[in-house]
């Protein structure tokens, strides 16, 4: 171990983390230590964490605000279940249709992300951040108008544009059934996901993002956060580094969007809105940026809280907003920071580090 | 005569995202930051005169001026409890302050008003009828399209001729050259979130006027558009924003009328991503290349 560089130990350390919190978790649902709503909630969490770790390499480390990481969540989403859906009779084993619809919806929001990316990438600031907010919505209004169905000869899609047609306009033939069903979205889902697999797809992301970080491209894709300028003069190529950032980031997500739409029966496209967007981008923001380790505790920590202050019923989302608002302060005010300095010893502030 | 019907009502939605997005813009052109709160305090305004209009019976003019003080109050305490501590911090720690501050206005307004839409009265009720009364224009579009002219008029005026309007635009184009000149940036800043409030506050009742229901989220949706209409007409310009907001009223009507009402917000969005392609600093914003 003592040959490893720091941040391969680093990394290692993540890992192991991240597998020995697996472990626990199930042996404590095992052991009946769990409540429902918790167990419930696995999945989802898994899937923030995901969103919030792939967000973080767009936000932390290309340095790009993106207000529209929920577009790429709701693209994997909707192309898993679909394909995990009209699969259902040619492959009868759940976990291979499961890897299936989650290879599937990397694919598809891989590919949304590039379309989106070259143009948004030529933008810098405040006005990247808008027209990924943008597309983010127009996603969202897209998917809203799907109609998809599935029968012997295979998959009937039609675009609702007028808001009138329904699923009998997809003409299918006898025993067909729809998957997504427009406004009303995805129903009858099969809930194939599993906690075990939001785990696999945890690690996977997290060997993906972390090595892309510590090679050459990663660092490549630092040096345009830090310097742009600078990194261009030394023969940086900007495009290539922020779409690679993007697109890893977009397909990331689409797998997680795949694994929690399988999660639920029924799904609607509005809940990828713009608020999930900006709750994802809360996560990276008080994990810190460019943590990766940071953003998966914050991801599991805000996903619980609002749970746990269930008992506070109505009062749960305020708290949360001034719990949010609070941290911000705390953390960025030099005044208070410097109380808070001198509250919490130096030693112990120099162990934390 | 169905199109100019369209193109009244494209206007009189494009006034009220005009009067949110001056709103942001000032702020933004002074504070560089994005107020996302600042949808939220318009559906304030729209629940302050709403109660002052029913449970006080005070006449409407009274209670979008009772909405209007309560508005910048609320501006200038969220300013000076929220953002004034962040002033040299990281812009994506203010964003998510905004966010907080945001969170928090709604879920207050849930606690108090409840989450139940409450049917809105407008201020003034009936409609215009002019050609054989082919086409007919509510009195409440003719009042909003007004405001927003007079408020455009009054806010250039202000910017540009009086000292504190001086001191906005010093502070936006140099805050640290202001400060050396004496001028108080700090409370240029709350003047400003006082004078964007107080516009939502406005907008707020014009809005909840025009389509008569108010809940919690009500703000939010109008809230960002307005932000994509200063986006589109160049963040940080004050006609830009009136520009940006009247265009994007008319393009959303008539893509409702003649497109598809599914897709409405889409189309406005897609206009906006092009816009921004060919004018990356938006339609009447300033291009500034960077320097090395």
């Amino acid at each position: 171990m003592k040959n490893l560089k720091k941040t391969t130990k680093q990394d290692f350390i993540t890992y192991l983390a991240v597998i020995l919190a697996f472990i626990a978790i199930t042996v404590m649902g095992d052991a009946g230590m769990l409540s429902r709503s918790f167990k419930g909630q696995l999945v989802p969490i898994c899937c923030y964490i995901v969103m919030a770790v792939s967000l973080n390499l767009t936000v932390g480390i290309l340095g790009e605000l993106s207000l529209g990481h929920a577009g790429f969540m709701s693209v994997g989403a909707f192309s898993g279940i679909i394909a995990a859906m009209s699969l259902q009779a040619a492959i009868p084993s759940p976990v291979l249709r499961l890897v299936i619809a989650l290879v599937v919806g990397a694919a598809f929001a891989g590919v949304a992300g590039a379309l989106i990316g070259i143009p948004v990438l030529r933008l810098r600031g405040d006005y990247l951040a808008i027209v990924t907010l943008a597309f983010g919505e127009i996603i969202k209004e897209l998917i809203n108008c799907l109609i998809v169905g599935v029968d012997s000869k295979g998959l009937h899609i039609i675009f609702n544009v007028s808001g009138a047609k329904t699923v009998n306009d997809l003409h299918m033939l006898e025993g067909g059934r729809a998957i997504i069903k427009g406004a009303q979205g995805a129903t009858g889902t099969e809930t194939i996901a599993s906690f075990t697999a939001g785990f696999v797809l945890i690690m996977i992301s997290l060997v993906i993002i972390l090595n892309l970080v510590r090679s050459r491209s990663g660092r490549a894709i630092m040096a345009l956060r830090d310097n742009r300028i600078a990194a261009e003069s030394v023969g940086i190529n900007v495009t290539k580094y922020k779409m690679m950032a993007f697109v890893t980031s977009a397909a990331l997500a689409g797998a997680a969007g795949a694994l929690y739409g399988l999660n639920y029966s029924n799904l609607l496209a509005t809940k990828f809105n713009f608020n999930t967007s900006i709750l994802v981008l809360v996560f990276v923001v008080l994990g810190g940026l460019g943590n990766i380790r940071g953003s998966i505790i914050a991801a599991a920590i805000l996903t619980v809280l609002p749970e746990m202050l269930r008992s506070f019923a109505d009062y749960r989302m305020l708290v949360y907003a001034i719990v949010l608002i609070l941290v911000m302060l705390g953390t960025n005010n030099a005044q208070l920071k410097g109380l808070l300095a001198k509250i919490i010893p130096t030693k112990l502030r120099k162990e934390a580090k | 005569m169905e199109f100019l019907s369209y193109l009244i009502s494209g206007i009189s939605l494009g006034s009220v995202y005009a009067i949110i997005a001056l709103g942001y813009t000032m702020v933004y052109g002074i504070a560089k930051m994005l107020n996302f709160a600042h949808g939220d305090v318009i559906m304030v305004g729209g629940y302050i005169s709403l109660t002052a209009m029913l449970s006080m019976n005070l006449p409407p003019i009274v209670a979008v001026l009772l909405a209007m003080v309560v508005c910048t109050v609320l501006g200038v305490i969220i300013e000076g409890l929220a953002y004034k501590p962040l002033r040299s911090a990281p812009s994506l720690a203010v964003l998510i302050t905004a966010i907080g501050v945001s969170y928090f206005l709604q879920n207050s307004a849930l606690l108090v008003w409840g989450a139940n839409p409450k049917s809105y009265t407008p201020v003034i009720e009936g409609a215009m009828k002019i050609f054989d009364g082919k086409l007919s224009i509510s009195y409440i579009s003719l009042l909003t399209m007004a405001s927003c002219i007079v408020i455009m008029i009054v806010l250039t005026l202000f910017i540009n001729k009086t000292q504190l309007g001086k001191a906005m635009r010093a502070c936006s184009e140099d805050k640290g050259a202001a400060m050396l000149m004496g001028i108080n940036v700090n409370r240029t800043i709350s003047v400003t979130f006082a004078i964007g409030s107080a516009l939502a506050a406005i907008a707020g009742v014009l809005l909840c006027s025009s389509y008569t229901s108010l809940m919690p989220t009500t703000g939010s949706m109008p809230g960002i558009k307005a932000f994509t209409a200063a986006v589109f007409g160049g963040i940080g310009s004050i006609p830009g924003a009136f520009l940006g907001g009247i265009l994007l009223g008319i393009i959303e009507s008539m893509a409702k009328a003649y497109i598809s009402t599914q897709l409405a917000n889409s189309i406005v969005f897609a206009v906006l991503i092009l816009t921004l392609l060919i004018r990356p600093a938006g339609l009447l914003g300033k291009y500034v290349p960077e320097k090395v």
